[in-house]
């Protein structure tokens, strides 16, 4: 074959070729915008039935924070939000094992909740006005009462953020913590130098290698994190909040079933301390006398239509497979894990912390 | 009425028949299609976009960029704080980038020059040694390789609080902080001694040229270097501290926790700065030792036989040569470089990727108007080396005559 047909051959190849993309593209644009509003794949509206339609739910976790969401060796997943997702999979599969976990960067967190690649968002998320009005989010409510906080080296001798001037800074980007640190270091008057690294394993490295004098996060994540330290009774956390950070677990905007649900799962978990029931006497209370727990185990009401559920025994099964919000807090980040943090703030509301969920009724 | 529309179409189906029919007809109907499919591609892909933003409720615009960016930001080469804009923010983070790539460019190009011509070497141990080096480094993970550099860097350095009593002021230090100088402060009089090293500079280029043409000419050899050296180091130097040296320097000083004042170029970015190095340096000693070998043994062998030494040999006869082979990867090479110091997001040196399309994504959202802005930096970056290169390669070409 000469070298001239040859050329001619492939350039009718590279136009059929061309033609064939652009009309496929063309055809499944067309299907799309006929088939309904799924751009992105992100689905409004339809996310119960998909959840169902595909046996678990996609739950978006962070890439290892003890106590919040950390896998072992086995890849097993456990921590404070893990358990959320498990309990909103046990709302709709009474199984707590129907969870996908996608381990997110702080950065692409909400892109994969705003594009449907994940379900429900439980990462230890702060909800801020902007987040949950202008980036097509909606917070469903808080999990963990946190505040963003200091550690630093003991022998150093500081004992309050105060005394913070001329210190080098590490923390990591895509969080809020930065901006909190800024706005606290401008309001002090105080200089620093912020050295923001992309994931907490490096903060952690940088940090213990004395790259910077003060490590900023989330009060609950400079715990989790400080057991990774190559000494941890060598550092400590200053007592000061230098902001409010709420996390909770988000969902799209659009989706008010959906929504519904998640926060119903959050809430149900937060009550059933309130009613003292747990895992190990829910079975107990099945047929209790109490109107209000009655409702909750669901001998009475149909709470379970309202939100689209199968199983009027949702909450029921939450804590018999989960447990209640004390349970769960106390095999995660309670005094007795490693990260060893004390009910404080969260706390229910009876017993003077701020925990509080609107009644089943 | 239907006489004419029935005639138009007989001739459009004639004309295209005849167009079908010609070679360049042919052509011309396959650009056609092709442009619009690619049109119809791009239109489909904005259109995309733009829907799956109204659909979760994002409007696009710039004007973010005007707004206040709140945060801090370690190394800045212009004046920035936290109450400048997200605008500026990007030009630092800009600039950040720019320095790294174009120090890592030279320094890569020497040290992969030097590999190149050593693994050429007659010597057994020089020649096995740069092969292992390329070896190594060239088949390491970039990302890791990072890392691994950042720590080994790192971990052996002290802390400013180890080194220093507290009030106690220094003029030059390596630390784990990075590397912290007095700032200078440049008083009255010292702009003669710019001119005056601007004036060196001129001098020692039109000193060079003279000689390389009397040399052409004649065939005698005038000393360079020396006279150069003088006139650009030596002639400033004697005016700098004739005028009393009119230069102030701002120490750092330590405090309580670290040091106070003065300059720093942060250690993060002598780890990227090694780490991409490193790496693209064992690329390019492959593409010099490749360019050298393309040349024919002969050439050498002739310059061996007019008298010359090796490393004449390959300074003016082989090297020149192999540049014409040598430019065009390494062009990729500089552009590689470049584009993987977007890695610098990994261990918090400031660049493009980490301050920009990191921070002021997360706080503002705007994902779409800020990768836009991140992919055309590093576009606009691509093509401006890509063109100098392309400049120079054409001057280093082969004239046929």
């Amino acid at each position: 074959m000469n070298q001239e047909s040859l050329i001619r051959k492939l350039r009718g190849l590279f136009v059929f070729f061309a033609v064939g993309l652009g009309g496929a593209l063309l055809l499944s644009q067309t299907a799309l915008a006929l088939g309904g509003s799924s751009g992105g794949g992100g689905d409004y509206g339809n996310t119960l039935k998909e959840v169902k339609d595909k046996g678990y739910v996609q739950c978006g976790v962070s890439q290892g924070l003890p106590g919040f969401s950390n896998p072992d060796d086995a890849g097993n997943w456990s921590g404070l939000d893990v358990e959320f997702c498990r309990a909103v999979a046990t709302a709709i599969f009474n199984d707590p094992d129907k969870v996908q976990y996608s381990p997110l960067s702080a950065k692409v967190r909400f892109e994969s909740l705003r594009s449907g690649e994940i379900d429900v968002l439980a990462r230890n998320t702060t909800w801020t006005f902007d987040r949950d009005v202008a980036l097509g989010l909606e917070f469903v409510g808080v999990n963990y009462y946190d505040g963003q906080g200091f550690m630093v080296r003991k022998n150093l001798g500081v004992n309050s953020s105060s005394e913070l001037n001329n210190v080098s800074v590490c923390t990591n980007t895509g969080t809020t913590t930065e901006l909190n640190a800024a706005d606290f270091f401008r309001a002090n008057k105080l200089k620093y130098k912020i050295v923001a690294f992309e994931k907490a394993d490096e903060v952690v490295a940088a940090y213990d290698a004395g790259r910077c004098d003060v490590y900023t996060t989330d009060r609950s994540g400079l715990a989790a994190q400080r057991t990774k330290l190559s000494n941890p009774r060598e550092h400590k956390v200053l007592p000061e909040i230098i902001s409010k950070e709420p996390l909770g677990p988000v969902v799209r905007q659009g989706d008010e079933q959906w929504a519904d649900i998640v926060r119903w799962v959050l809430n149900a978990i937060i009550i059933a301390e309130e009613l003292e029931l747990t895992s190990a006497n829910i079975a107990s209370h099945k047929d209790s006398d109490n109107p209000k727990i009655r409702r909750f185990v669901g001998s009475e009401g149909e709470f379970a239509t309202a939100l689209g559920l199968d199983d009027n025994a949702w909450a029921y099964n939450i804590v018999a497979k989960v447990g209640n919000y004390s349970e769960i807090y106390e095999r995660t980040v309670g005094p007795k894990t490693p990260l060893g943090l004390s009910r404080g703030d969260n706390a229910l509301w009876t017993k003077g912390g701020i925990l509080y969920a609107p009644p089943m009724r | 009425m239907s006489e004419m529309t029935g005639k138009t179409l007989a001739r459009t189906r004639w004309s295209l028949r005849s167009m079908w029919a010609s070679r360049k007809g042919r052509g011309v109907i396959y650009q056609v299609i092709m442009f619009a499919a690619l049109f119809l591609l791009i239109l489909i892909l904005v259109s995309n976009v733009f829907y799956n933003m109204e659909q979760r409720g994002l409007k696009a615009g710039f004007g973010f960029l005007n707004r206040t960016a709140g945060f801090g930001i370690v190394q800045t080469l212009v004046s920035y704080n936290e109450s400048s804009t997200y605008g500026r923010a990007f030009v630092v983070a800009l600039l950040n980038t720019i320095l790294v790539a174009s120090i890592g460019v030279v320094l890569a190009t020497m040290l992969g020059f030097t590999v190149g011509v050593m693994r050429l070497s007659p010597n057994w141990l020089v020649a096995r040694v740069a092969a292992i080096y390329v070896e190594t480094f060239r088949n390491i993970p970039l990302l890791l390789q990072i890392l691994f550099w950042y720590v080994a860097i790192l971990k052996p350095l002290p802390s400013p609080i180890d080194i220093f009593q507290q009030g106690e002021s220094f003029a030059l230090s390596f630390n784990n902080r990075g590397l912290v100088f007095a700032t200078p402060l440049p008083q009255e009089g010292f702009s003669l001694v710019l001119w005056v090293l601007s004036v060196g500079v001129l001098g020692s280029i039109a000193w060079s040229w003279y000689a390389r043409r009397r040399q052409l000419q004649k065939g005698d050899q005038l000393p360079v270097f020396w006279p150069c050296l003088a006139a650009i180091v030596g002639l400033p130097a004697i005016v700098f501290f004739l005028l009393g040296s009119p230069m102030d320097f701002a120490k750092p000083v330590m405090a309580r926790f670290t040091y106070e004042g003065g300059s720093t170029v942060v250690i993060e970015f002598f780890a990227l700065l090694w780490a991409l190095v490193i790496y693209t340096a064992a690329f390019i000693a492959e593409i010099v030792r490749a360019g050298i070998q393309g040349i024919p043994y002969g050439q050498s062998e002739a310059a061996y036989s007019l008298g010359l030494k090796r490393t004449q040999t390959l300074k003016l006869v082989t090297i020149p040569q192999a540049l014409r082979i040598i430019i065009p990867p390494l062009t990729s090479q500089y552009l590689n470089l470049t584009k993987n110091s977007s890695l610098a997001a990994a261990i918090a040196y400031p660049d493009l990727v980490s301050v920009f399309a990191g921070t002021a994504l997360n706080q503002t959202g705007r994902a779409i108007e800020i990768m836009f802005m991140t992919l055309s930096v590093y576009l606009s970056l691509s093509l401006l080396t890509s063109f100098a290169m392309n400049l120079y390669q054409r001057r280093k070409q082969l004239v046929e005559r």
